[in-house]
């Protein structure tokens, strides 16, 4: 009879928990991300993969030395260090010199996660806050496109297809454009991850099925921007097909806007939040100054999040009757 | 007002929101329930139920026999406790129960003879006020863990009009499969007890809510459905998603009727009436009988287990002594629990009593009790899509970590049934029941000091 020689572990209840930890849920990211990583190499060269590995490489050290500086647990076991570091890739343009990317990095990891308490207290995306620095610090070097496959001859630039879409007289004209299939495989200008829209749309529907993402905000986001432009251009399903595919529409809507901290957790913040990115999306790039507007409408948007979180929070059970009653008589 | 169906296997009215799917491990499924030999001496805790503990009505060397009364109260919501071996009365004093408090408890210790008590006869039920009385001296509880004493279930107030009488056989909690052997082994009792119940209250509809995980029983409760031309076609058959916590009152009472119980109230208040299975069962059993409750069937499973088995014991008996019967244990635990893995205790020593609302004793090995280390919340919001009863653990948490009763209380923690699904379905494995529990118990203060 084999007795019980050590103490008993003593927990509360539930005692069995489900598989799924945060290291798995990341790596499930990191896995969605690596069509658009494999696109990347492809159209941009070696240059895409130099980027990609410093942006990972520096977000992962900086994690490391933040967390040992400021005397706390190391975590860049949980692998979200290297998510930010792939997204963070994927906004920039192939041609970055590498010490900027590097700033990027450290600026996402160090200022925008750890100063506000690490994983899950972000109260921007770090990746995006990263991008948005490198924006309004190196403006030219952030919009200097290399042209996709171009790579093993002599490099040339060219113009991301969201400046070439309007002629001189402001109209849309796809004459400057690349085609609508060499949209979708990824053969346009654009920052090394959000050029391929079928490499993203595949990641995103392996974080679907793997129930990592809730698939509302990226169809909410992408619909509002679609309706938006539908309308603001006369119904001109092309220059639609344009928006859509794009700038950083698909990267943002899929991989940028689903983050968990800097989201809403209810299926209707998610929604009003989708529909909130799309809209800003759609008045920056049509109306503003800026080409492109997905960061800062994500960016933007986040800081809305507890206020959404505030307004959208679900009626304990068995309480939504006697408030719509009341509803009822004051109405 | 009803939304019940009228014939056929119903399927669920509405599909209640959240939930987690469990891995079942109904391991002893297909193990009938043995009976285990009387014990050398069980002890007796004079609270097995929900309510006012009873005061032993015994002295220490009284000879006692199977089913006399050695505890009761005068207060309603309580349930007497009956000796459940014969022997000697050999000690009245203070016993510790799984959850760590400590109570009065009687100890007998067992001649062997398991004597049944000559009073023993199958009561004169012929109205309804003496149904109830019948059922509270039967000392029967609900035996699905929640252990509220059954006949203040059935004692509906009269301002209060109970139109549907459910039949809880949904067993959503892993490993426990004895509802389940219930089920197989005595559904012509469990028809019977349907019978009396809604006979004697008045009830036109009955559902009996099982899983769709248990096709088994199903088919044994559809053929009682079936075959009962006494009532017409007033008993259905719901077949539920098998999903935890299909099992839990509110839960279940939205699943059968489409009614939300409102915070604070009971199925009552929404014309509903909740029952075990094996409750009603039970309740069949002693009105032919006259046995009050002294034992109750217990899956003994786990990965420490040596022979898991369904097992009836005589209340009272030791746990250590339990696992013995079952083969003692194949590799050392390292962790307890009485109850299922969702809800039940972890306890500290196998030198425990079974009480009435013991349904599960489970070991588990090293390898499947290590506790797991903490990190930090990602806001997924899996533990507000888990949550059955639309709360937002991970909020509720943050605001009681602040110390905020008010927005603690605002955001409904006081709802929460302590499922587990939240803790559960956690990626970043945080203890949100225990979170949940303390929130509640700040709010509980906050109440007090007002």
């Amino acid at each position: 009879m084999i007795e019980i020689k050590n103490k008993l572990n003593v927990s509360a209840s539930p005692h069995v928990k489900s598989p799924k930890t945060v290291t798995g849920i990341m790596l499930d990211v990191i896995i969605a991300l690596c069509p658009a990583l494999i696109a990347s190499v492809f159209l941009f060269g070696p240059q895409a993969l130099a980027v990609t590995a410093v942006c990972v490489g520096t977000c992962v050290l900086s994690e490391f030395v933040a967390r040992k500086v400021m005397k706390r647990d190391n975590t860049i076991c949980d692998l979200s260090a290297i998510v930010t570091g792939l997204l963070l890739a994927f906004n920039l343009p192939s041609t970055i010199p590498l010490w900027m990317a590097a700033v990027g990095s450290v600026v996402s990891i160090v200022v925008v996660k750890q100063f506000f308490g690490g994983i899950g207290q972000n109260f921007v995306n770090p990746a995006l806050a990263g991008r948005i620095i490198l924006l309004t610090s190196f403006p030219t070097a952030m919009a200097t496109w290399a042209k996709p496959l171009s790579w093993k001859a002599e490099a040339t630039t060219t113009a991301s297809p969201l400046a070439a879409m309007y002629n001189e007289a402001g109209e849309f004209t796809a004459e400057n454009l690349p085609s609508l299939t060499d949209m979708l495989i990824g053969n346009r200008a654009g920052c090394l991850g959000e050029v391929c829209a079928i490499a993203l749309i595949l990641g995103g529907l392996y974080l679907v099925i793997r129930k990592v993402i809730s698939p509302a905000i990226p169809l909410a986001f992408v619909a509002t921007v679609a309706v938006f432009m539908a309308v603001a251009g006369g119904f001109n399903m092309e220059y639609v097909a344009y928006q859509l595919l794009s700038g950083g529409l698909l990267i943002g809507a899929i991989f940028m806007a689903t983050d968990y901290t800097t989201s809403p957790i209810s299926l209707k913040g998610k929604i009003i939040f989708g529909i909130g990115c799309g809209l800003i999306t759609s008045l920056i790039r049509f109306y503003g100054n800026l080409p492109e507007g997905v960061s800062f409408a994500i960016v933007i948007m986040n800081i809305l999040v507890s206020h959404i979180e505030r307004l959208t929070a679900p009626k304990p059970f068995g309480t939504k009757k006697e408030k719509k009653s009341k509803e009822v008589k004051s109405a | 007002m009803s939304k019940v169906k009228v014939s056929g296997v119903l399927k669920a009215v509405v599909k209640g929101r959240g939930g987690v799917k469990v891995d079942h491990r109904k391991n002893t499924a297909e193990l009938e329930i043995v009976n285990m030999p009387a014990p050398k001496q069980v002890i007796l805790p004079m609270s097995q139920h929900i309510g006012a503990p009873c005061t032993p009505t015994v002295k220490v060397g009284d000879t006692v026999s199977v089913g006399q009364v050695i505890g009761d109260s005068d207060k309603f919501i309580s349930a007497p406790i009956h000796a459940s071996v014969s022997g000697t009365v050999k000690a009245i004093g203070n016993v510790a129960l799984p959850n760590g408090s400590v109570v009065q408890g009687v100890t007998i210790e067992s001649d062997g003879e398991m004597r049944i008590h000559e009073d023993i006869k199958p009561p004169k039920v012929d109205t309804l006020e003496e149904f109830i009385k019948a059922v509270r001296d039967s000392g029967l509880v609900g035996l699905g863990g929640a252990g509220f004493p059954a006949h203040v279930k059935l004692n509906v107030p009269k301002d209060k009009k109970v139109d549907t009488l459910i039949i809880n056989a949904a067993e959503c909690e892993p490993y426990i499969t004895v509802d389940y052997r219930e089920c197989i082994e005595n559904s012509w009792d469990i028809l019977s007890g349907i019978h009396i119940i809604k006979d004697f209250l008045g009830i036109n509809n009955v559902v009996i809510a099982i899983e769709n995980n248990k096709p088994k029983a199903f088919e044994m409760l559809k053929r009682i459905a079936d075959s009962d031309n006494y009532s017409g076609d007033a008993i259905k058959i719901m077949e539920l998603e098998s999903k935890y916590p299909q099992g839990a009152e509110k839960v279940m009472v939205l699943s059968a009727t489409g009614r939300k119980v409102p915070p604070g109230k009971l199925p009552a208040d929404v014309g509903c009436l909740l029952m075990n299975v094996t409750s009603v069962a039970y309740i069949a059993k002693y009105l032919k009988t006259g046995m009050p409750l002294v034992s109750r069937a217990l899956t003994v499973d786990g990965s420490a287990i040596a022979e898991p088995k369904n097992v009836r014991v005589p209340l009272g008996t030791n746990i250590s002594e339990i696992i013995e019967f079952c083969g003692g244990f194949k590799e050392e635990p390292h962790k307890i629990i009485t109850g299922g893995p969702m809800m039940g205790l972890s306890i500290v020593s196998t030198d425990l009593p079974v009480s009435k609302s013991n349904n599960a004793i489970l070991a588990f090995t090293e390898k499947d009790a290590a506790l797991t280390k903490e990190s930090a919340c990602i806001r997924c919001g899996r533990c507000a899509t888990a949550c059955p009863m639309s709360l937002m653990p991970t909020v509720i948490v943050r605001h009681a970590k602040a110390g905020d009763a008010e927005a603690v209380e605002k955001a409904g923690v006081m709802v929460c049934m302590e499922c587990g699904s939240c803790s559960y379905s956690c990626p970043a494995k945080k203890p949100l029941v225990q979170n949940m529990r303390a929130a509640k118990a700040l709010v509980r203060e906050a109440g007090a000091k007002k």
